[in-house]
């Protein structure tokens, strides 16, 4: 006999199932997940959704154009500043509106800014994932400072509400250039501090380098965007290839690996915190002046058609389309959020890894539940 | 490519394909759904259109009848195109999976299933992805009730 | 002033009940000290962890927040004790007094100074390893009775963690009784007054036993980068998923003990136990020697802390990985150069 004979007559194993929420330290919200475990082994992973599902397709159907955009906030609340622009910019595109360049400028700034929030949460969370405690505390004494200008602006720190069809619900705050340089000079010398907390630390190299990995063909197949699928090498950057607001007018690079396993989608993400830094550095010192929006009628009535507007959140492709009849609300609005795609990839990479392994993983993707949900 | 150009090369697979521009930003494609499977795995396969990124997947209730609408995105070249699909049997709807040519629309398929209902043939695993499993109806649909949780205004 | 009490009670007491006695109060009161030390390290961890993540640290109850774990403590004492209905009862009320038990067992034959000991017997270092490794099978019994799938994973992985590390926290002390000739905790002690401590007398070899123990030390407190057995991002808490209130607090209580004799063992056997540094209180004879033995632990669980609140986790193979391909090869080379050195009579 031989040896994988020997234990299998000797010893029964068996698979057995384990629920992974929804109420769990490492799913980030109330994302369940049916796993199959071999020991400590994973052989399936099935996401059980819903648990946050508020059916916000269903209320933008009954809700005018203005009223979406505050819905989008609570989708992926870690990018609402960017969901709102997706929203407004498929309602301009609509209306056939030029918005001014101070707007532009301005959505950009924010949206950068926001994207910085958003990976900063995220490394805090990583490193929380994998062990290390104090990541957590060293993200978000930096958020804070973006909370903080992002309060002073708007009024709201998360859920910003911003933008409205148009153009921007107020001009900036009188400090906001003041500040956001102040960031910035700040949070220069606070990347390289998370490198060497974390991203140096043979342990944390032990725990992601070479593991997860997503092909090239696959992260297209699945439909992974945003770091995910950069980091296995698909160039898939909106900003880029379908450039909206002012990301026509700055120059940045696309982050780039090819590895495709949780290391470099870790290293994407940092290296987009600098990529963000400059884009905001080159918008900074001229925005505009001019107009912070274009008056539209109070009652908005997109032309009978379809709209499509593909925008980068902090996860991803974020697509809004718009199935308008010419009356006052969308006939069918549908959210193609990056986080429901960029999830069903995990089955593919986790599988034969441990449960250590697939909690860095997840990380790695960075799920947002009400955005898979919505 | 332009769009008359993939118009060109598609419109030679089958003469069952209606093609519009008109209120859309992209160039759509209305296939009859007996079609749909044939003519999507073209798509990806074709070296000259190479549709590999299926970047949105959207069920939509007409009134008459209920479709799919697949937008598709080359990742080489860069062009886009929409897929239509009518399915005009409401009470039970029925069209091919396209899961097993981009893997993402396992996941979108069932979100329609979900919300409208639509089935998907030779799907993997076809369940209510959001819904609990004994929920009645598909909340998406033009003609659903729900008097409690719904706010009509 | 034991003499006192021991005259007294000897005096006014028949021989054998004085006795007990005598026992009773000295287990009480190493009881309540080691009930109120955990409770500070519980502090004392919070506060170093504050210190490295930016934050304050308890400070509301009380100045500094030194009353913050008592109060911690009345609550999680006054707190009902919940379970499940399909736990084993007896496994499960049982497994927490085996760890809190074994940790503060192992506690009394520390020699904290000179004269405060309690129990000085001659395989000291022996029996710290055997009551030691009692420990885990309170948390393997408490995984298993909790009949809950994430304690039950939690518990595998304790067994498995303790099994591995217990040899290199095991070969290490080794190394250093080559070296001491003793397992008697005051004798090892008596040898370093003349000679300097340990990790000095044994320099390459001895640094590279410390180095291992450490390590290994910290993946028997099942602390971090080692706590797996917790792992609190991928099996919510663990083996004590279930418990609640006391018996959550036993547990958690132990954790600070272990740490406790993980650096007491450290101390003795590498830093000279309550033997001042460089002689420098040698003469004094009203000076506590109490003191450097508590500021040199508290050194050392410093350093764990420190571990902790840097260092991500181990995977779950990378952990037997490093013992059985790392650490154990190490430690079995350096047992024999540690004879060399001995041998040969290269002792600084």
């Amino acid at each position: 006999m031989s040896k994988d004979q020997i234990i299998k007559s000797n010893f029964k194993t068996e698979e057995y199932f384990i629920n992974m929420g929804p109420q769990h330290p490492a799913t980030h919200g109330v994302l369940r997940l049916i796993l199959t475990i071999d020991g400590e082994i994973i052989r399936n992973i099935e996401p059980d959704l819903g648990y946050i599902h508020r059916s916000i397709e269903k209320m933008c159907e009954r809700d005018s154009y203005q009223q979406i955009v505050h819905l989008t906030d609570r989708m992926d609340y870690l990018s609402s500043h960017i969901n709102n622009e997706a929203v407004c910019l498929v309602v301009e595109k609509g209306l056939e509106i030029e918005v001014p360049e101070r707007v532009k400028v301005i959505r950009t700034i924010i949206a950068e800014l926001t994207r910085i929030a958003s990976h900063c949460l995220w490394w805090g969370v990583m490193g929380m994932d994998v062990g290390a405690l104090t990541t957590y505390f060293y993200a978000f004494r930096d958020r804070e400072m973006i909370n903080d200008i992002f309060e002073e602006t708007c009024g709201a720190r998360l859920t910003m509400n911003y933008n409205i069809p148009g153009g921007l619900m107020f001009d900036i705050h009188p400090n906001f250039v003041k500040r956001v340089k102040d960031f910035i000079t700040h949070f220069k010398t606070k990347i390289p501090e998370y490198d060497r907390l974390l991203t140096g630390n043979v342990i944390f190299q032990k725990r992601t380098k070479g593991i997860g990995i997503l092909t090239k063909e696959d992260a297209i197949s699945f439909g992974a965007s945003g770091p995910v699928a950069r980091a296995s090498g698909v160039s898939c950057d909106i900003r880029k290839i379908h450039s909206y607001s002012a990301y026509d007018q700055v120059n940045f690079n696309e982050v780039l690996f090819t590895e495709g396993d949780s290391l470099s989608r870790y290293k994407v993400r940092i290296q987009e915190l600098w990529e963000s830094l400059s884009i905001i550095e080159q918008l900074i010192d001229n925005i505009p002046e001019g107009d912070i929006k274009v008056q539209t009628k109070a009652v908005i009535k997109l032309p009978k058609g379809e709209f499509y507007q593909r925008v980068e959140t902090a996860r991803g492709e974020l697509g809004v389309y718009v199935n308008s009849t010419g009356t006052k609300n969308p006939y069918r609005l549908k959210f193609r959020s990056p986080g429901f795609s960029n999830l069903s990839v995990l089955n593919k990479i986790a599988k034969g890894y441990k449960i250590g392994d697939l909690v860095a993983i997840m990380s790695t993707i960075d799920i947002v539940v009400p955005d898979i949900d919505r | 490519m332009t769009n008359q150009e993939i118009q060109h090369i598609i419109a030679s697979w089958s003469d069952k394909l209606e093609f519009t521009e008109e209120e859309s930003e992209f160039l759509n494609v209305i296939v009859p759904k007996e079609e749909l499977y044939t003519i999507c795995e073209q798509l990806k396969a074709n070296t000259d259109l190479k549709f590999d990124y299926l970047f949105c997947l959207t069920g939509i209730d007409w009134g008459s009848a209920l479709g799919v609408i697949y937008h598709l995105e080359s990742t080489t070249f860069r062009h886009n195109i929409v897929v239509k699909v009518k399915i005009s049997d409401r009470e039970n709807p029925i069209v091919d999976t396209v899961s097993d040519i981009w893997l993402t629309a396992e996941f979108h398929e069932m979100e329609v299933f979900d919300f409208f209902g639509i089935k998907f043939n030779n799907h993997p695993n076809l369940k209510r992805l959001f819904l609990p499993a004994e929920w009645e109806g598909y909340p998406l649909r033009k003609d659903y009730v729900d008097e409690v949780n719904m706010v009509i205004k | 002033m034991t003499k006192s009490i021991h005259d007294w009670l000897f005096s006014i007491l028949p021989e054998g009940i004085a006795s007990i006695t005598e026992m009773v109060l000295i287990a009480v009161a190493y009881l309540a000290l080691f009930a109120i030390a955990g409770l500070y390290l519980v502090l004392l961890e919070r506060k170093v962890a504050a210190w490295f993540q930016l934050r304050l640290g308890p400070n509301r109850v009380g100045p500094f927040g030194i009353f913050q774990t008592m109060a911690d403590a009345l609550k999680l004492v006054s707190k009902e004790l919940t379970s499940t209905d399909r736990v084993d009862k007896f496994l499960y009320n049982l497994a927490p007094y085996f760890v809190i038990v074994t940790a503060l067992l192992a506690m009394t034959i520390f020699p904290f100074s000179k004269q405060l000991q309690a129990f000085d017997i001659n395989i000291g270092m022996f029996f710290l390893l055997a009551i030691s490794s009692i420990g885990v099978i309170g948390i393997l019994v408490g995984g298993w009775a909790s009949n809950n799938k994430y304690a039950l994973i939690g518990a595998m992985r304790s067994g498995l963690q303790t099994i591995s590390y217990e040899l290199s926290v095991g070969l290490s002390i080794l190394t250093m009784v080559l070296l001491t000739g003793s397992l008697q905790l005051s004798e090892i002690i008596e040898i370093q007054r003349t000679g300097g401590w340990l990790i000095w007398q044994g320099h390459i070899p001895a640094i590279i036993a410390f180095m291992i123990f450490m390590i290994a030390g910290t993946a028997e407190t099942n602390r971090a980068p080692f706590d797996l057995v917790e792992a609190e991002s991928e099996l919510g808490a663990g083996f004590h998923t279930e418990y609640s209130g006391m018996k959550f607090a036993y547990f958690f209580l132990a954790e600070f003990i272990n740490m406790f004799i993980i650096a007491s063992i450290a101390v003795v056997l590498f830093f000279g136990g309550w033997l001042s540094p460089f002689g420098i209180t040698e003469g004094i004879t009203w000076f506590p020697e109490v003191f450097w033995f508590f500021i040199k632990v508290l050194l050392i669980i410093f350093l764990m802390m420190w571990f902790r609140w840097t260092f991500p986790r181990l995977r779950v193979d990378q952990l037997l990985t490093l013992e059985w391909k790392y650490l154990l090869p190490i430690n079995l080379v350096n047992i024999v150069f540690m004879a060399i050195v001995i041998w040969l009579n290269w002792i600084l």
